[in-house]
């Protein structure tokens, strides 16, 4: 097995610090499950391994930052037994013909041997015999890390057990932990057996230490590193704009109306019909939809639409709702939520920092009403959603007053031009004006 | 049970603390528009929505968001919709 | 509209209750083992046959088989009968009438025909009636679709359930439970009728949910007043309707308390009790902070001995010590 190593999470990052391991030695993994939180300037991500396995060695300590591509852990075939892996007892016993399940079999031997090693090391205690670790790699627990309270300190199974333990919580307890951000394993529990319930979880959030004081500035490297980023795109792209007036009216009475019959929780808000019909539209015109790299234009595989949200603190990020062409718009909706507030504590998958195809500003909220956006390279557009505002329009040939909003296009002049701009624009608008098939 | 102002006060407080986890209460105008105050997106304010409907045990419809617009206008807000229980 | 209040018993206003039934709408009739005569097993129709006069006030022959079919039938026919059975341990020999006719007739017609019957019946234990006269079958018959139940456990449902009841074209069964007809209540003369689809919080609090029906309702009401000496705020909630239940208020609730104890005198095996515990599960599991707890009889048929029946059902001590157990467990 190769060994685990900080990835690359972006076109600009060269190296990264682990904040925080979210597995230790002996943990079994599954393709795909968080390894480590990792704060890469712009953002804290979690990564995850390529590979199922068992962790063996952590390699780097919180706080260190280390080069893209330096072994953080090393990983270990299921079965394989940790460096830290106490003695292996002495020769089993030839195991019987009749069928019988081999622990059982293999049990038998130990007691024998034990005498004779503890004679030889003194003061060592008796290794655990083989259905013992076996038991122990099922269950994830790193026999070198429990202290045995059998004879002699030989580890028992009730110790295994012991050490495989988690605390209970209750349903509310956990939901409540991750609106407060509380780290369960932090919390001691007073219910029955230890279970943590929510005035634990409250009690520990209330006896944080302190957190830095909250600014309004964002901290220097995500400052700086957004200039970086924001030079090098004025530098190296050539941008063209254009705009639109979309009429929100039929998007806005869809919304009031199919809200009404739902709950609180399943709203949707204009910002999601308005990335669902950029989502669409991109669909519909990809040479709007990918990188520029080394001087040609590299489609995306799929629509991942950035969305700018800004992180409190002043800092910025802009992470993919992906596959968002795909998603129905309840299930956008909710998928947008989820991403804000992944976004908003730090909680962002790698996927979702490095795979935009292109981006989304969303400045109406802040009361602009156009904003022309700097893309992000390597997209080659950015998207500007304004202010929705009640305006005089012309509505059957007579003065009406609509809800509108200013939309605009932020262009990389050596992908595409004006034309394809204005017609993706119209695209978009045409979309928003049939807000039943988004 | 018809909600107090003092209840309906300390509630929206609540719901906003989890959104805004560091915003300045104590100091807000009752009749400050809590949007714009407290730099509330329109995530935020449903975020807002859904955890005051929920704590409150009220029914709370996009017709009566500007009714949520201050914390003025929250408590009469809330004072109505709980005595209609009654 | 006067604004006296009057003193009353649950057992005259469910007296009240049928007179004015009888007043208001002519199809109305009373039938059952001791009614007229007698003036009904519980006294609840004393009176009514010198009111009424026999046509309305029918003494019926000891089957309920025979009596409950022949209200069914009425019921078919347009009138609108209340067939009191004496209590819910004989509806036993009328299940048949009552599931399989009453509850499915509406239905298996197409809507042809309908089925206005009320059935009164006096349910649950507490006055040493041993085994066979002592059950608690609300749970049973809130299994099957098809009919309503309501449970009056205050003096103001006994009075304004049943008019709403005789006018559901549905069949509709109302237990109350033996133990509240002397309870005494206030009521204004011209009490109006009440909803029969919610359920009611009879005491807002914030810690605890306690949800309860009937004859449990005092003795929660009771626990929740020694609770509350003690820093723990219980809700009350009032099933009133047992089938269809309540979910939103019940729900409701258990979103804002977080914790839930369900009385019910049934036992707890297949109970009203677990099917309210598993709708708790279904849709507020996250917003539990404990598991649920229920307070129900003894597993065992209803002693006769005093003690031993105090014993086996629902008391004030066990109420507060499972409201304690997850508050603070």
């Amino acid at each position: 097995m190769s060994d685990f190593t900080m990835p690359s999470l972006g076109a600009d990052m060269d190296s990264g610090t682990i904040v925080e391991w979210l597995v230790k030695p002996g943990d079994h993994v599954q393709r795909g499950a968080p390894m480590a939180v990792v704060d890469t300037d712009k953002a804290a991500v979690e990564i995850e391994t390529f590979q199922s396995g068992v962790v063996g060695d952590l390699l780097v300590e919180p706080g260190q930052r280390v080069d893209v591509g330096t072994p953080l852990a090393t990983m270990l075939a299921a079965g394989e037994a940790p460096s830290a892996a106490p003695v292996s007892v002495g020769k089993a016993k030839r195991p019987r013909a009749r069928r019988v399940p081999p622990p059982r079999e293999a049990a038998a031997p130990v007691p024998p041997a034990v005498p004779r090693e503890a004679e030889v090391a003194a003061a060592a205690p008796p290794a655990p015999s083989p259905p013992l670790r076996h038991h122990a790699a099922e269950l994830g627990v790193d026999l070198a890390s429990v202290t045995g309270t059998g004879t002699h300190g030989r580890i028992t199974r009730r110790d295994v057990d012991a050490a495989a333990h988690r605390p209970r919580v209750s349903p509310y307890a956990r939901r409540l932990a991750e609106e407060l951000g509380v780290d369960l394993a932090a919390v001691t529990g007073t219910g029955t057996s230890g279970t943590v319930r929510a005035e634990d979880v409250r009690a520990a959030a209330h006896a944080r230490p302190e957190v830095p004081p909250v600014s309004t500035e964002a901290p220097r490297s995500d400052r700086a590193t957004i200039a970086a980023l924001m030079s090098r795109s004025k530098r190296e792209i050539p941008h063209y704009y254009v705009a639109t007036t979309v009429d929100m009216h039929t998007v806005v009475s869809w919304l009031r109306d199919t809200n009404r019959d739902r709950s609180v929780a399943e709203r949707i808000v204009p910002a999601a019909a308005l990335l669902r019909a950029v989502a669409l539209a991109a669909r519909r015109m990809p040479q709007l939809n990918g990188f520029w790299v080394d001087g040609v234009f590299v489609p995306g595989e799929d629509v991942h639409v950035g969305v700018a949200i800004s992180v409190r603190r002043g800092a910025l990020v802009a992470p993919a709702l992906r596959h968002a062409a795909d998603l129905e718009l309840p299930v956008l909706m909710q998928a947008l939520r989820d991403l804000v507030g992944r976004a908003r504590s730090g909680r962002l998958t790698r996927a979702e920092l490095a795979d935009p195809t292109l981006t989304v500003t969303d400045l109406g909220d802040q009361g602009v009403e156009e904003v022309f956006g700097v893309i992000q390279p390597p997209q080659v557009a950015l998207v500007g959603i304004g202010r929705l505002v009640e305006r005089p329009w012309a509505v059957d040939g007579r003065l009406g007053v609509r809800p509108l909003v200013r939309l605009s296009q932020s262009g990389d002049h050596r992908a595409t031009d004006g034309y394809t701009g204005a017609r993706f624009l119209a695209t978009i608008d045409d979309l928003l004006q049939h807000p039943e098939a988004l | 049970m018809t909600m107090t102002p003092d209840q309906a006060r300390s509630l929206v407080s609540k719901q906003i603390r989890f959104i805004v986890p560091d915003a300045d209460l104590d100091g807000l105008p009752p009749d400050a528009d809590l949007r714009r105050t407290l730099e509330l997106d329109s995530l935020d304010f449903l975020e807002f929505v859904e955890r005051l409907s929920k704590d409150a045990g009220v029914r709370i419809d996009e017709d009566d968001y500007p009714s949520l617009a201050t914390m003025e206008s929250c408590q009469a807000f809330l004072a109505a919709r709980t005595a209609a229980s009654d | 509209m006067s604004t006296t209040l009057v003193e009353t018993t649950y057992r005259e206003a469910m007296r009240e209750a049928m007179r004015e039934a009888m007043q208001r709408d002519e199809r109305v009739f009373l039938m059952g083992e001791d009614v007229g005569a007698y003036g009904g097993c519980f006294a609840v129709s004393l009176g009514l046959l010198e009111e009424f006069g026999p046509e309305r006030i029918r003494d019926t022959p000891l089957s309920e088989s025979a009596f409950v079919g022949a209200g069914i039938g009425a019921a078919i026919a347009g009138m609108r009968p209340i067939v009191e059975i004496m209590t819910v341990n004989f509806s036993l020999l009328a299940l048949d009438q009552i599931i399989n006719n009453a509850a499915t007739l509406s239905h298996m017609s197409g809507g042809q025909v309908s089925v206005p019957v009320v059935i009164r019946m006096t349910t649950g234990a507490g006055r040493q009636l041993a085994a066979q006269h002592s059950h608690s079958l609300e749970g049973w018959y809130g299994h099957i679709p098809g009919i309503k139940l309501l449970a009056p456990a205050t003096v103001e449902d006994a009075r304004g359930m049943l008019w709403p009841a005789l006018q559901d074209p549905d069949p509709v069964l109302i237990f109350e439970h033996g133990t509240l007809y002397p309870m005494p209540g206030s009521l204004a003369p011209d009490a109006a009728p009440v909803d029969i689809s919610r359920a009611a919080v009879r005491r807002p609090g914030k810690d605890v949910t306690l949800l309860t029906y009937g004859g449990s309702l005092p003795k929660v009401m009771a626990a929740a007043e020694e609770l509350a000496t003690t820093g723990i705020e219980p809700e009350v909630v009032d099933l009133r309707v047992l089938r269809p239940l309540d979910d939103e208020t019940i729900v409701g609730s258990v979103r804002r308390t977080h914790r839930a104890v369900i009385v019910d005198e049934g036992w707890r095996t297949g109970s009203l009790a677990a099917e309210i515990t598993t709708r708790l599960v279904e849709q507020c599991f996250f917003d539990l902070d404990g598991p649920v707890q229920r307070v129900c009889s003894a597993e065992v048929p209803m002693p006769y001995a005093k003690h031993l029946e105090e014993a086996a059902l629902p008391q004030v001590a066990t109420i507060v010590a499972a409201a304690r157990q997850v508050v603070s467990g």
